[in-house]
C-alpha cells in the first residue's frame, strides 16, 4: 500500500470504528472486536521477531500477561489512568524483551526459543506467588465510572484498542520498508551473510525483540479491565501463545499485511465457532490450522495471493 | 526446621526424581541432542504415553510399566510418521528454522486441545503394587512410586546408551549427527537412519508416561512444565552425550528437590529455567557438550 | 609503505582438529594475492578468521594499521573487508537489487536516502552484468548469476580489501574471463584482492603474488612462477 493510500485507510478504519461507538448498542459486538483487536496486536507484535527477523518466540503469552499485570500492580498501588498504564506496560515489556534477548540471542535461534517458553513458565510462577496481585487466586478489577464521551466503558476500551492496532500496524509497516526492516530480513534470509554485509545482527535483534515486547505488553495493558478478572491461568494462557503464531503464519509472515490477515479471518472464524459450537473446538481447530498451514502452505494466505497474481499474465 | 534428615532425604528424593527426568529427557536427547530437531511436543507424547497407561491399567488392571513397554512399538510407529512429515515439509526445503518450530508448538499444542477433549483436565491416577509401599533404608525413606520408576529410568537410559554405542543403527545415529555427508558416501540413506532415531526417541515416551503417572497424578497441561525441564537437562548435559544428560538430570531433580523443600513446591518451575538461562549464559556447550 | 592487512601468528583450532597454525602474512595496499593450497588446506578457515566469521584461538589481524582481532563481523565489514562466500548465500526473500542494497545500507553506509542507494546498487550490478535481473528475486537465478551476486554484492559493501573466495568454481572458460576482468577492473580502481581459487590460471594470471598453504601453515609466498615451481607446492597438490 503507497503511502497516502495507507494513511486514507487508516483514518477511515478510524472514522468507522467511532461511528460504530455512536450507533451500535449491544456491547456484545464491542467485546467481540476487542478480542480480534488484542490477537491482530499480539500477531503484528510476533510477526516484527518471528516473521521479519526469524526468531521464533513461544512465549508470547508472557509478555501479553506481564503487561496485564503491571496494570493490575499500578492500579493498586497508584490508581493511574490507563494510558500511563499502556506505557508502564510497554516499557517493562520491552525491557524484558531486551534482557531475554540479550542473554541468549547470541545463540542459535533454537535457544531464544526454547528460553521465550520456559521464560513464560518462569513468570508465571512468580506471578502465582505473587499476593499483592492476586496470586494464584486471581484477582478483581473493578469497571472506573469514567468512559468519557462513550455510551460504556466497553466502547471506551474498543477505541483505545482500535488506536492500538492502528498504531501497531503503522509500526510494523514502517519498520517493513526501512533500511531497519531490510536489516533484519537479511538477518532472516542469511545472518552470516548480513553480518558480513556489515548489518550489526544483535544489536538489530535486540531492536526487534524489545519492540516486540513492548507491544505485546501493551496488548495486554487494558485486559484487566476488559475480563475484569485476572488469574495467573487466563492471562499466561498458552492459547494467546498459539494464536500469537499461528495467525501470521496463517497470513503470511513475510509482509506487515500477514499477520493483520491473519487475525481478522482467524479472530472472527474463532468468534463465530465459539459462539455456535463450542470455546474448545475453537482452540482444537487454530492448532490444526496452524499445522496444515505451516506443512502446506508455509508463505501463507499473502504467500498464496502472491503466486496466484503471478500467474495471471 | 534443616535437619540432616530433611536435607538426607531432600537429596535422595530429588535423586530419585531426577533419575526419572532422565528417562523423559532421553527421548528429547537422541532426537535434539543427536539430530538437532527441536521436538518440543515431546513432553506431550510422554502425556500421551501417561494416558495410554492410565486407560490400560484401570480398564484391565495391567501394570502401568508393562502398557508402557507394549505400546512402545505403536509410539515407535507414530513418530517414523512424524520425522516423514517433518522432513517432506521442512527439511528437505531447508526451511527447518522457523516453521520447524512452529510445527512442533502447533503438534504440542493440538495434542495437549485433543486430550482435554477426550478427557477433560481432571487429574488421573494409577494404581500400582508398589505404589504405596516405602522402602526404608536407615532415616531416608525411598517411595515405592519414586523408587520403581527411578530403576526403570536407570534401565532405559543404560539401554539407549548401549544401543547409541555398540549396535550398528546406533552407531550411525550418532554419525548423522557429525557427518551426514560422509555417511552418505558410505552408502547410509541419512533420512531412513533419522526416521529410525525420531521413532525412537518418541517410543521412549511410552514408557517415560507410564511412570510419570505412577509417581503421580496426571492431566494434560502437566506437559508444559517438562518443556523447560528436558531442554535443560540436554542443554546441560551437552547435545549429544547420554552420560551428560544422566548427570544433568541427576542434579536437576535434586536442585528442585532442594528448593522445593525449603522455599515451598510453587518455586520448582522456576528452577529448570535458571538451569537453563546460567547454562546458556556460561557455558552454552554443557558439561560434556560436543 | 605499510600495509594494508596484516595477519601475525594466527591459529585456529576445532576441538582437537588444528585448522590454521603460525599463519603470518601481509598484504600490501593496493595488491592482487592470490591464496591457494588443496582442499581442507584452511584457506576458507583464514578468510573465516580475516573477516570475523570466526574468531582465531591465537595471533592477530591487523588491518590498516588497527587491530580488528576481537571486532565482530560488521565492524571489519565497515572498516573495508568484505568476502565473497564460496556457496553463495543470497539474500532469497529479496530482489537482486535489494540484495546490494543491505551492504550499501550497512556497510558503506549510504544514509543519503533510498533513492541514492538503489542507484547506486544499479551501478554496482550494471558492472557486472545484472543490471537485467535488478528487480528478479535472488533465489530464481542461474548458477552463474548466484555468484556474480555474491561478488557484487561484496562490491557494493565499496570495500578497500576484497576477498573472493572461489567466486568462480564451475564456470565456462569465457565466465571466468568475464569475472577476471571485472576483478581486474575493481583492482584498477584502488581495491586491494585477495583471491581463493582452484582454477590454477586464472589464479596465476591475476595474481601480483600467490601465497600456499597446505595443512594449515603456510609453504610457499612469492611470484606466481615461483610458486608453481616450489616443490613444496606440487607435493602438496600432488602427493609425494
Amino acid at each position: 500500500m503507497r503511502g497516502r493510500g495507507f494513511w486514507a485507510a487508516m483514518a477511515a478504519v478510524l472514522a468507522a470504528g467511532l461511528a460504530f461507538t455512536a450507533l451500535a448498542d449491544n456491547p456484545y459486538y464491542f467485546n467481540a472486536t476487542y478480542v480480534v483487536l488484542q490477537a491482530l496486536i499480539m500477531a503484528v507484535a510476533w510477526n516484527i521477531l518471528g516473521g521479519f527477523t526469524g526468531y521464533v518466540n513461544f512465549g508470547s503469552a508472557a509478555f501479553f500477561a506481564v503487561g496485564a499485570y503491571t496494570t493490575i500492580f499500578l492500579q493498586k498501588a497508584f490508581d493511574l489512568p490507563l494510558p500511563l498504564m499502556i506505557l508502564a506496560a510497554a516499557l517493562i515489556c520491552g525491557l524484558i524483551g531486551l534482557g531475554v534477548g540479550y542473554l541468549t540471542l547470541r545463540l542459535k535461534g533454537v535457544y531464544f526459543a526454547i528460553a521465550t517458553l520456559a521464560m513464560g513458565i518462569v513468570l508465571e510462577t512468580l506471578v502465582n506467588n505473587w499476593s499483592y496481585v492476586g496470586g494464584a487466586k486471581g484477582t478483581y478489577m473493578l469497571t472506573p465510572d469514567e468512559h468519557l464521551w462513550f455510551d460504556s466503558y466497553s466502547e471506551m476500551l474498543f477505541m483505545v484498542m482500535l488506536i492500538l492496532a492502528l498504531g501497531s500496524i503503522a509500526i510494523s509497516r514502517a519498520l517493513s520498508s526501512s533500511r531497519l526492516g531490510r536489516g533484519l530480513a537479511a538477518i532472516r534470509d542469511d545472518e552470516l551473510a548480513a553480518e558480513c554485509s556489515g548489518v550489526p545482527t544483535l544489536r538489530l535483534k535486540l531492536v526487534s525483540t524489545t519492540v516486540m515486547g513492548a507491544m505485546m505488553g501493551v496488548a495486554g495493558a487494558p485486559y484487566p479491565y476488559f475480563v475484569t478478572y485476572v488469574d495467573p491461568l487466563s492471562a499466561f494462557n498458552l492459547f494467546i501463545a498459539v494464536n500469537a503464531i499461528a495467525m501470521p503464519m496463517i497470513g503470511g509472515t513475510a509482509h506487515w499485511a500477514g499477520p493483520v490477515i491473519g487475525a481478522l479471518l482467524v479472530g472472527s472464524a474463532q468468534e463465530v465457532i465459539t459462539v455456535t459450537i463450542s470455546s474448545e473446538l475453537n482452540v482444537l481447530l487454530v492448532g490444526i490450522m496452524l499445522v496444515l498451514f505451516i506443512t502446506l502452505a508455509p508463505q501463507g494466505i499473502v504467500g498464496l495471493a502472491r503466486r496466484h497474481w503471478r500467474r495471471r499474465p | 526446621m534443616f535437619s540432616a534428615d530433611l536435607l538426607a532425604n531432600a537429596v535422595v528424593s530429588g535423586l530419585l526424581l531426577g533419575g526419572f527426568y532422565a528417562a523423559v529427557a532421553i527421548g528429547l536427547a537422541i532426537v535434539f541432542g543427536q539430530l538437532d530437531i527441536v521436538n518440543i511436543a515431546h513432553p506431550a507424547f510422554v502425556i500421551v504415553g501417561s494416558y495410554t497407561a492410565y486407560i490400560f491399567n484401570t480398564t484391565f488392571g495391567l501394570d502401568p510399566i508393562l502398557v508402557g513397554v507394549a505400546a512402545m512399538p505403536l509410539f515407535f510407529a507414530v513418530g517414523v510418521a512424524i520425522y516423514r512429515l517433518y522432513y517432506a515439509a521442512f527439511e528437505r526445503t531447508g526451511q527447518e528454522s522457523l516453521s520447524g518450530l512452529a510445527f512442533f508448538f502447533g503438534l504440542m499444542f493440538i495434542i495437549e486441545v485433543t486430550l482435554i477433549l477426550v478427557y477433560g483436565v481432571d487429574y488421573r491416577l494409577v494404581s500400582a503394587g508398589y505404589s504405596a509401599q516405602t522402602l526404608s533404608i536407615g532415616f531416608v525413606d525411598l517411595p515405592g512410586r519414586m523408587l520403581v520408576p527411578f530403576l526403570v529410568a536407570m534401565t532405559l537410559t543404560a539401554a539407549v546408551w548401549l544401543y547409541l554405542s555398540r549396535t550398528f543403527m546406533g552407531r550411525a545415529i550418532q554419525a548423522v549427527a557429525q557427518d551426514r555427508g560422509a555417511l552418505q558416501l558410505m552408502g547410509a540413506d541419512p533420512v531412513r537412519i533419522k526416521q529410525w532415531a525420531f521413532g525412537l526417541g518418541i517410543a521412549t515416551a511410552a514408557i517415560a508416561g507410564a511412570l510419570l503417572i505412577i509417581i503421580g497424578p496426571v492431566e494434560p497441561s502437566v506437559g508444559r512444565q517438562y518443556i523447560g525441564r528436558v531442554f535443560a537437562i540436554v542443554v546441560l548435559g551437552g547435545m549429544g552425550s547420554i552420560q551428560g544428560m544422566l548427570i544433568a538430570a541427576l542434579l536437576l531433580g535434586v536442585t528442585e528437590n532442594l528448593v522445593s523443600t525449603f522455599y515451598g513446591p510453587s518455586w520448582s518451575p522456576a528452577v529448570a529455567f535458571g538451569v537453563l538461562l546460567a547454562t546458556l549464559a556460561v557455558r552454552p556447550a554443557g558439561l560434556f557438550g560436543r | 609503505m605499510s600495509a594494508l592487512l596484516e595477519v601475525r601468528g594466527l591459529a585456529k583450532r576445532f576441538g582437537g582438529f588444528t585448522a590454521l597454525e603460525g599463519i603470518t602474512l601481509e598484504v600490501a595496499p593496493g595488491e592482487r594475492l592470490g591464496l591457494i593450497g588443496p582442499n581442507g588446506s584452511g584457506k576458507t578457515t583464514l578468510i573465516n578468521c580475516v573477516s570475523g566469521a570466526l574468531a582465531n584461538d591465537e595471533g592477530r589481524v591487523v588491518f590498516e594499521g588497527r587491530d580488528i582481532t576481537r571486532l565482530p563481523p560488521f565492524r571489519r565489514a565497515r572498516l573495508g573487508i568484505a568476502r565473497s562466500f564460496q556457496i553463495p548465500k543470497p539474500f532469497r526473500s529479496m530482489s537482486v537489487l535489494d540484495n546490494l542494497r543491505v551492504p550499501l545500507e550497512y556497510a558503506a553506509g549510504t544514509r543519503a536516502g533510498q533513492r541514492r542507494a538503489g542507484d547506486e546498487a544499479m551501478r554496482v550490478l550494471e558492472t557486472m552484468g545484472l543490471a537485467a535481473r535488478a528487480e528478479q528475486n535472488s533465489a530464481g537465478l542461474t548458477q552463474v548469476d548466484m555468484r556474480k551476486l555474491e561478488l557484487a554484492r561484496a562490491m557494493a559493501a565499496q570495500p578497500r580489501l576484497l576477498i573472493s573466495d572461489e567466486a568462480m568454481a564451475g564456470l565456462s572458460g569465457t565466465e571466468v574471463d568475464e569475472m577476471l576482468e571485472i576483478l581486474f577492473k575493481l583492482n584498477g580502481t584502488g581495491i586491494t584482492i585477495i583471491m581463493i581459487e582452484h582454477i590454477m590460471q586464472a589464479v596465476m594470471r591475476f595474481s601480483q603474488r600467490v601465497v600456499c598453504l597446505d595443512a594449515g601453515h603456510i609453504i610457499c609466498e612469492g611470484t606466481p612462477d615461483q610458486t608453481v615451481a616450489n616443490a613444496d607446492v606440487q607435493r602438496a597438490y600432488l602427493g609425494a
